[in-house]
């Protein structure tokens, strides 16, 4: 069944409900862990967290599939959110299909996502946060960060002025930073210290500058709610100067600074905080092990590594405490609600659920919908040129035939799409395109518009380079990502998804160390040579002059590929060979 | 992915070290050099530890290390050393992957704290050794600290 | 001007000091872009007193970073003592100045 708007409404009518009611025939089964209601949500306790989290501009409901590829390694092998498909579903005692197996997996993706429609879109989470804060009074909202992109046109052109506004319409309280800094500093103190004032704080204990030391941001605020001192602490990505342009941030430094985070809880404690909230963009595994190490937080609210993890984790602190420990999903697809309830001086239960925001299920705010509407449909003038937002979005390029995704470990086939371009357009023997998690899915047979291609490429660094490179360098920058991906201690750990390739075919075994993972390196069934050299085409790249830049950006090479093809099908994907994983419940074959 | 940024090393390190941090003294042994100076030619840590401790034997001690797990910038990576070891006169700070492991030493005054702070360069991924002497023993410590090629996140 | 920025906070009893210092600190071992080897030049020694009293001598070789950071605590000083801080490069050349320590 394919819910449309007007079936929903009379649904709705005939229940008297105000706005969420489920109609039969999409119900899942009858109770316990898959609830009949998906937000129907009564408030437990009384301090109440509100989450979202990798939103990535992304103002209008998408379709958006979970990864069927997301290993763990050494102790973070099989643990959330390593699991994938049924292994996640069973783990977490999830019914399949239905709404919540259909948020959380991959499974039956295409079939599921044409029945159940697109997700997320802020004018259906600002109903959505509506309702539940109206059951929990004085409840947080807390932004995780990538919320100004990358990933989106609108984004990019307004230089995020249309995702604070947002923010600022959907009410959120504190936020933290990752693909923000990409803006450049300026720009993140100018929204901050004018936009934000007096609205929505951002937190960040582990942004310094790089001179003195001294911190960027406030490290911590404490906010009473029901009676109850709530202390929440801002982690931005560590890594930003790394994974993204250092020369936009050139006079900051971040880091995990876990030293400093104890230092940070100690002090918020002092300050007469009951409850501590660590609001973090750290990624899931660098935040199970920052709650073993650092003692006195209660919560990890989490982002980055885009996972969509049900259930909190209850993680030992250093002496003895509990931590949950949560990730948000992306791409609006989540809103995360955690109850807490604080009596005689500790934390007595908790109440958290991670509510999938299905567009075809909520009523969209109306406030937000014409605000939506208003910003996209504007002009603008960027690099030189000047457009109204809307109509260059929504140009049909091409049609694919297949499904075409971003998220996993290895290679999705929008990605191979991007490779496949990359390698034609700039005349290439290999392609090497980000591991970004963020990029929307289309599904086969709906037309590629700019916008999906905006949704996979729309950042501030968009140079497409082509430049020789010898086997063995290949080699070296395939060990050197794969390292950020899977060492085995998340401390170490960059967080982003292995880089793409095209053309190129190769063997990787997770589980051995840098050095030793990549294996059976073959162009066209011939084995790479080291000291060969090969013509490989890329984007993104962090240096500040790109070596090789070829003066397009990589929007256009993608957007002139699908104008010269008309249709595209991804026939094979180029996913590396597995070595090392048999039985890792974080693969599974699709 | 910022194979670029290789590239451009690559093509502007004569010595072909696979080193990320640009110019970040991929060190061979200098020309100027006192005889004092000497731990600073050593190609080994535990040369320069002969030389700069007079010994390479030593226990491990309770010496926190803080560095970032990742480095931001090779050429720059923010280095602490403390101890909560009694009578330390001596403090050496060495990247045992650089051509030569020592950056630095310090020796301490009556009533100063076993606590230094510097920042150096990097030319690989490399484990950083802190050696200190308290009352005549030597005491280590090491941690490792990555140098990446970055790019390919979020 | 000093290429020198010192900042020495006592707290507790315990005097933290923080420096900051101009100098290119190079290896010897960088070309510029005419393909000519660029000196070595970098500090070799930095030094801190306070009054007669040496607190810490550091020697550095070219590893440690264009415009070096430097922080050090010690025990004993007051409010108002002026802290001296010195340093020496491979060329002979050095500079220094003097905090009071707040």
């Amino acid at each position: 069944m394919n819910l449309s708007r007007r079936e929903f409404l009379q649904v709705l009518a005939a229940a008297g409900a105000a706005g969420f009611s489920l109609p039969a025939s999409a119900r899942l089964g009858a109770a316990g862990k898959n609830p009949s209601d998906p937000y129907e949500l009564p408030a437990r306790g009384n301090v109440s967290i509100l989450h979202f989290t990798d939103c990535h501009g992304q103002l209008l409901p998408v379709y958006f599939r979970e990864p069927h590829i997301n290993l763990g390694v050494a102790e973070m092998k099989g643990r959330p959110p390593h699991l994938v498909g049924k292994a996640l579903l069973e783990r977490y005692g999830i019914d399949h299909p239905g709404l919540l197996s259909h948020a959380y997996t991959y499974l039956d993706y295409v079939k599921l996502a044409e029945h159940y429609g697109r997700v997320g879109g802020f004018a259906h989470l600002a109903t959505l946060v509506k309702k539940v804060r109206d059951q929990r009074p004085g409840a947080l909202l807390l932004d995780g960060g990538d919320t100004w992109g990358g990933g989106s046109g609108t984004g990019l052109w307004t230089h995020a002025q249309d995702m604070v506004d947002a923010q600022l319409k959907l009410g959120v309280d504190i936020m933290t930073g990752h693909w923000e800094f990409t803006f450049g500093a300026d720009r993140v103190r100018e929204i901050v210290e004018n936009d934000f004032a007096g609205h929505i704080e951002f937190l960040a204990q582990n942004v310094v500058d790089v001179d003195w030391g001294d911190r960027i941001f406030k490290p911590y605020t404490i906010r009473e709610m029901n009676g109850v001192n709530v202390a929440v602490i801002g982690q931005s990505f560590p890594y930003t100067p790394i994974a993204n342009p250092r020369h936009m941030v050139a006079e900051w430094s971040f880091g995990i600074r876990h030293g400093e985070m104890q230092d940070t809880v100690n002090n918020a404690r002092a300050d007469g905080a009951e409850v501590v909230i660590l609001l973090s963009h750290n990624g899931m595994d660098v935040d199970i092990k920052l709650a073993q190490v650092v003692d006195g937080i209660d919560a990890i609210m989490g982002g980055h590594t885009h996972d969509a993890v049900p259930a909190p984790l209850e993680i030992k602190g250093p002496e003895g405490g509990t931590c949950l420990v949560t990730n948000g999903g992306s791409n609006g697809k989540f809103l995360g609600v955690l109850d807490l309830d604080f009596r005689d001086g500790r934390i007595r239960d908790y109440q958290y659920r991670l509510l999938p925001v299905f567009a075809n299920l909520i009523e969209p705010d109306p406030d937000m919908a014409r605000y939506i509407e208003q910003v996209r449909d504007q002009e603008v003038t960027y690099d030189g040129q000047t457009f109204n937002m809307k109509d260059a979005l929504s140009e049909e390029l091409a049609v694919s035939e297949d499904l075409l995704y971003r998220r996993g470990n290895f290679n999705g086939t929008f990605d191979q799409l991007i490779c496949d371009a990359l390698m034609e357009q700039v005349d290439a023997q290999i392609a090497f395109s980000p591991g970004f998690r963020w990029g929307t899915t289309v599904l086969p047979g709906m037309p590629i518009t700019f916008e999906h291609v905006m949704d996979q490429t729309g950042l501030t660094y968009p140079a497409v380079t082509r430049n020789e490179m010898s086997g063995a360098m290949i080699k070296e920058i395939l060990e050197d990502v794969a390292d950020n991906l899977y060492n085995k201690d998340p401390f170490y750990q960059q967080g982003g998804d292995m880089v793409r390739v095209g053309g190129l075919q190769y063997s990787i075994d997770p589980t051995r160390s840098i050095g030793e993972r990549i294996g059976d390196m073959e162009l066209n069934g011939k084995p790479i040579a080291p000291n060969e050299s090969y013509v490989v085409a890329g984007w993104a790249s962090v240096q500040e002059q790109p070596a090789g830049n070829t003066g397009r950006k990589i929007w256009d090479v993608v957007a002139d590929y699908l104008r010269d093809h008309e249709t595209v099908s991804i026939s094979e994907l180029n996913e590396p060979k597995l070595r090392g994983v048999e039985g890792n419940p974080g693969v599974s074959s699709v | 992915m910022n194979s670029k940024r290789r590239v451009f090393l690559k093509g502007t390190l004569a010595a072909g070290t696979v080193g990320v941090a640009v110019g970040a003294g991929l060190l061979t042994p200098s020309t100027v050099l006192a005889s004092a100076r000497e731990g600073f030619e050593a190609g080994s840590v535990s040369d320069a530890l002969k030389s700069v401790m007079g010994s390479d034997s030593h226990d491990s001690g309770d010496i926190t290390i803080s560095a970032p797990e990742l480095a931001e910038n090779g050429a720059v990576v923010p280095i602490t050393v403390e101890s909560s070891l009694t009578g330390v006169t001596d403090i050496a700070i060495l990247a045992a992957a650089n051509n030569n492991p020592l950056t630095s030493s310090y020796k301490l005054g009556e009533g100063t704290k076993a606590y230094v702070a510097t920042r150096i360069k990097m030319g690989d991924s490399s484990d950083i050794v802190a050696v200190l002497k308290a009352n005549g023993q030597l005491y280590s410590s090491s941690r490792e600290v990555k140098v990446t090629i970055g790019g390919c996140g979020g | 001007m000093s290429s020198i920025r010192v900042r020495a906070q006592l707290s507790d009893g315990v005097t933290n000091v923080r420096a900051l210092i101009s100098h290119p600190m190079e290896t010897g071992q960088r070309t510029d872009s005419g393909g000519n080897t660029i000196p070595a030049h970098y500090i070799t020694e930095v030094k801190a007193k306070v009054r007669d009293r040496e607190i810490l001598t550091a020697n550095w070789g070219p590893s440690i970073s264009r415009n070096p950071y430097l922080s050090f605590q010690f025990e004993g000083a007051s409010s108002g003592d002026t802290l001296e801080l010195s340093w020496v490069d491979n060329n002979g050349d050095s500079d220094s100045t003097q905090v009071q320590i707040r």
